[in-house]
C-alpha cells in the first residue's frame, strides 16, 4: 500500500491488445478527466505492450494529461504476472490517488492482482465514480475528496457506495458502456514519461499457447435502437419477429439472460447486469418481464416501449409506452406501421 | 457438455484440489421482504445456496480426481452455518471439508478474505487450487486472483477446460469476452472456473445419505444449546472416527496477523447503501389496434427517436 497522496494523479489502465486501443480505456478517459480536474491533479494514461508508442498521441487527443509508457518485447501479450509487476512499480514509484481499470475480462484478471500486491482496497464493476466525503460517525472524522465507487450490488438490488481512505491508491473496475465516449480534440497532447523495464522470462508464469479473438456478432453499444426480446418471446422461431422488427427499425436485437439461456439467441446479444450496459435512444422490450438485473443494463435508454401480455410486468415501470399485449400481434402491427411511414 | 475431454495420459499420481467455496443469499429470487426498508439487504429472509460457479470448480476437481486420483478438499469461510455448502461438496465426492469460522474474520472485504483463505490454503498444501471465477453476492471475481497473489502461485482466471495435465505441468483453456485462449502453466496454480465449464454431478443417494450427518463443532454447539443433553465433545469425536466431522478452523488455528483479517483487514468501507427503485418516468399506455400503434410510431418520428 501507499500513503496517502492528495497530490496523487488519476491513471487510467490503457488496455490495448495487439497494438489496438480498447474502447474502455477512452470511456474512462471523459471521467477520469472529470475526477481529475476537481481534484486538481493531472490525468495520466498507463500504456504496458511490445510496440505501442503510436497510441500515445491518442492517449492525449482523449484528454490524458500524460502517458506512462512501458515497452518491452515480453510485454507483448498481456499476462497477469508481468503486467502486475510493471504495474505494482509504477504505483510506487509515482504514488497515484486514483487507479482505474475496465472491467473487461483483462481488467478484472489484473486489477485485483495488483490491489492485492499494494494491499490497497479495489471495487469491482463500479457504474460510477464520484468524489465526495465521508464521515466516520463513531469518531467523526471527516475525509474529503475521497473517490466514491458506486455500485449494484446483490445482483442488481442495491446500490452501494464504496470508499477506501486509508490503504491507497483507490483502485476501481469500472464497467463497459457506462461512460460516455470523449470527444478527441486533437490539440490536447500529452507528456509521454517511458519507464525502463527489467524482466525476465521468470516474470512470466504461463504460456500462452493460442489465442482465438472473434469480433462480436453484434455491437449493441453503438446502436441508437435496440429491439430486445426476453423470455416471454417463447420460441426461437417468434424470436424471429425481434429481428424483422430491429431490421425495419435500423436496430441491433439484443436479449435478456433468460432469453439466451433458452437458446433463442446468441449471448452476444445479452443486455443486463452479466451482459452489456447499453443506453439507445429507443429500447423496445418484447416479452421482457424486467428482473432488476436486466434493467441494470436499460434503464438509462432514452425511450422505452415495453410490450407485455402481464400488465403487472416491472418493465412497465420504467416504460414510457406501455403495450400490454400479445407480442406476436402487436410486433407485425408496429412493423407495419413502421414501414408505411418511411 | 465437455463429454470427451482430452486429457492425457497421466504421469502422475493423483492430484490434492482444494476447492474455495462460498455460502451465498440466492440474489436472483430476491422478494419484498429480502431488502429492509432502509435500503439494507435482509440475509436473513434469504434462501442460502451454494455459489453456482464454485459449484462448476468443484466438479472439475472432482473430475481431476476420477482421471488422475488424488483427492479433494472443499475449503469454506463464514459462519457455522455455512457448513450446509461443506455438506453439499461432501456428497458431491469431496473428500474432507475445511470451515474457516471466526468472529474476527466478520466484515472482511475480498482483499481480507483472500489473505485469510491463503491462510487455510497453505495448511493444505494443495497441487491446484480451484474456485468459481465469481461469487453472485458481490460479482467481484475478485477473491480467486487475490488468494493466488497472496500465495504467490500463478493464476488462471475463466478456466473452461482443463486440456492436459502432466505432471507439474497443466494447459487449460481460458474463455475470454470475444474469443478464448489456451495457456500453460505449473502447479501448483490457482484456477477461477466459469460457468460453461462443465454440468455439475448429481450426488448419488448412497453417498449423501453417508454424508449427510457430517457436521461442524459449531454446528454441534448449537444442537448442545438447544438440547443439554448433546455432549459435543463426544459428538465430534464418533463424527471424526465416521469421517465426517467437517474440520473447524479459527484465526489463530491459522497463525493468521489480525491486522489483515476482518474489518481492520479490509481497506474498502461502505459509503452509503441505497435500494434500487427505478423511479416511474410518465408512462404512455398504447391500447394495442394498428391505429394507436401507428400514433405512438408517428410521435416517435416526430421527435427523431426513429426516421
Amino acid at each position: 500500500m501507499i500513503e496517502v497522496n492528495k497530490q496523487g494523479e488519476v491513471w487510467v489502465f490503457a488496455e490495448q491488445h495487439g497494438g489496438k486501443l480498447e474502447e474502455v480505456p477512452v470511456e474512462l478517459m471523459s471521467k477520469g478527466r472529470e475526477l481529475a480536474d476537481k481534484l486538481k491533479v493531472p490525468l495520466a494514461a498507463v500504456l504496458l505492450g511490445g510496440q505501442v508508442s503510436g497510441l500515445c498521441e491518442r492517449l492525449g487527443h482523449y484528454g490524458a494529461d500524460k502517458v506512462y509508457l512501458a515497452e518491452h518485447p515480453l510485454l507483448e501479450h498481456y499476462q497477469t504476472s508481468s503486467y502486475a509487476k510493471v504495474i505494482d512499480g509504477l504505483i510506487q514509484k509515482f504514488k497515484p490517488q486514483i487507479v482505474l481499470f475496465g472491467a473487461s475480462p483483462c481488467g478484472r484478471d489484473l486489477a485485483p492482482r495488483i490491489a492485492s500486491a499494494m494491499k490497497a482496497g479495489l471495487t469491482a464493476d463500479c457504474t460510477d465514480l464520484q468524489i465526495g466525503s465521508h464521515e466516520i460517525k463513531s469518531t467523526g472524522q471527516t475525509f474529503d475528496n475521497l473517490l466514491l465507487q458506486i455500485r449494484p450490488a446483490f445482483g442488481g438490488n442495491i446500490i452501494a457506495t464504496i470508499i477506501n481512505y486509508d490503504r491507497w491508491p483507490q483502485m476501481a473496475t469500472v464497467r463497459e458502456g457506462v461512460m460516455p465516449m470523449p470527444t478527441p480534440n486533437i490539440k490536447n497532447k500529452a507528456q509521454v514519461v517511458k519507464e525502463t523495464v527489467h524482466l525476465s522470462q521468470s516474470d512470466l508464469a504461463v504460456e500462452i499457447l493460442a489465442e482465438h479473438r472473434q469480433q462480436r456478432k453484434v455491437n449493441l453499444k453503438a446502436s441508437r435502437i435496440i429491439v430486445a426480446g426476453g423470455a416471454g418471446v417463447g420460441s426461437k422461431e417468434n424470436f424471429k419477429l425481434i429481428w424483422d422488427l430491429a431490421h425495419c427499425l435500423g436496430a441491433a436485437p439484443g436479449a435478456t439472460r433468460a432469453a439466451v439461456d433458452l437458446g433463442f439467441i446468441d449471448r452476444d446479444h445479452q443486455i443486463g447486469q452479466t451482459g452489456t450496459t447499453v443506453r439507445p435512444v429507443l429500447y423496445v422490450a418484447a416479452g421482457i418481464s424486467g428482473a432488476i438485473q436486466h434493467q441494470a443494463g436499460m434503464s438509462d435508454s432514452q425511450k422505452i416501449i415495453a410490450i407485455n401480455s402481464d400488465p403487472q410486468a416491472p418493465i412497465f415501470g420504467i416504460a414510457h409506452y406501455k403495450i400490454v399485449g400479445d407480442l406476436t400481434q402487436v410486433i407485425p402491427m408496429m412493423i407495419k406501421a413502421i414501414k408505411e411511414k418511411a | 457438455m465437455n463429454n470427451k475431454t482430452p486429457f492425457m495420459e497421466a504421469t502422475y499420481v493423483g492430484y490434492h484440489c482444494v476447492v474455495l467455496v462460498k455460502q451465498v443469499p440466492d440474489t436472483k429470487r430476491i422478494t419484498g421482504q429480502a431488502m429492509n426498508e432502509d435500503g439494507t439487504v435482509n440475509r436473513a429472509a434469504l434462501p442460502a445456496i451454494f455459489n453456482p460457479e464454485d459449484l462448476h470448480a468443484l466438479e472439475m476437481a472432482l473430475d481431476i480426481k476420477d482421471k488422475y486420483g488424488g483427492k479433494v478438499t472443499a475449503v469454506a469461510m463464514g459462519l457455522p452455518a455455512a457448513a450446509a455448502v461443506l455438506r453439499e461438496a461432501l456428497f458431491c465426492g469431496a473428500d474432507q471439508a475445511v470451515l474457516i469460522t471466526d468472529r474476527r474474520c466478520a466484515a472482511s472485504d475480498t482483499l481480507a478474505t483472500s489473505y485469510i483463505l491463503s491462510c487455510g490454503v497453505r495448511k493444505l498444501n494443495p497441487d491446484i487450487v480451484l474456485c468459481g471465477r465469481q461469487a453472485i453476492d458481490g460479482d467481484t471475481a475478485q477473491v480467486g486472483p487475490q488468494t493466488a497473489e497472496k500465495l504467490n502461485l500463478p493464476q488462471v482466471t475463466y478456466v473452461e477446460q482443463i486440456q492436459t495435465l502432466d505432471g507439474k505441468r497443466m494447459v487449460a483453456r481460458r474463455k475470454l469476452g470475444n474469443g478464448w485462449q489456451e495457456v500453460k502453466t505449473t502447479l501448483p496454480a490457482v484456477l477461477t472456473v466459469v460457468d460453461t465449464a462443465n454440468e455439475p454431478r448429481v450426488p448419488r443417494a448412497l453417498r449423501l445419505m453417508k454424508c449427510k450427518t457430517a457436521k461442524c463443532r459449531g454446528e454441534i454447539e448449537a444442537m448442545a444449546k438447544a438440547d443439554p443433553s448433546v455432549n459435543v465433545d463426544a459428538v465430534c469425536k464418533e463424527l471424526d472416527s465416521k469421517g465426517l466431522l467437517i474440520q473447524q478452523w479459527d484465526l489463530d488455528y491459522l497463525n493468521a496477523d489480525l491486522q489483515w483479517c476482518g474489518r481492520d483487514g479490509s481497506p474498502t468501507k461502505v459509503h452509503r447503501i441505497q435500494s434500487v427503485v427505478l423511479t416511474a418516468k410518465e408512462t404512455k399506455e398504447v391500447v394495442p389496434t394498428q391505429a394507436n400503434i401507428e400514433a405512438m410510431v408517428h410521435e416517435l418520428i416526430v421527435d427523431h427517436t426513429i426516421g
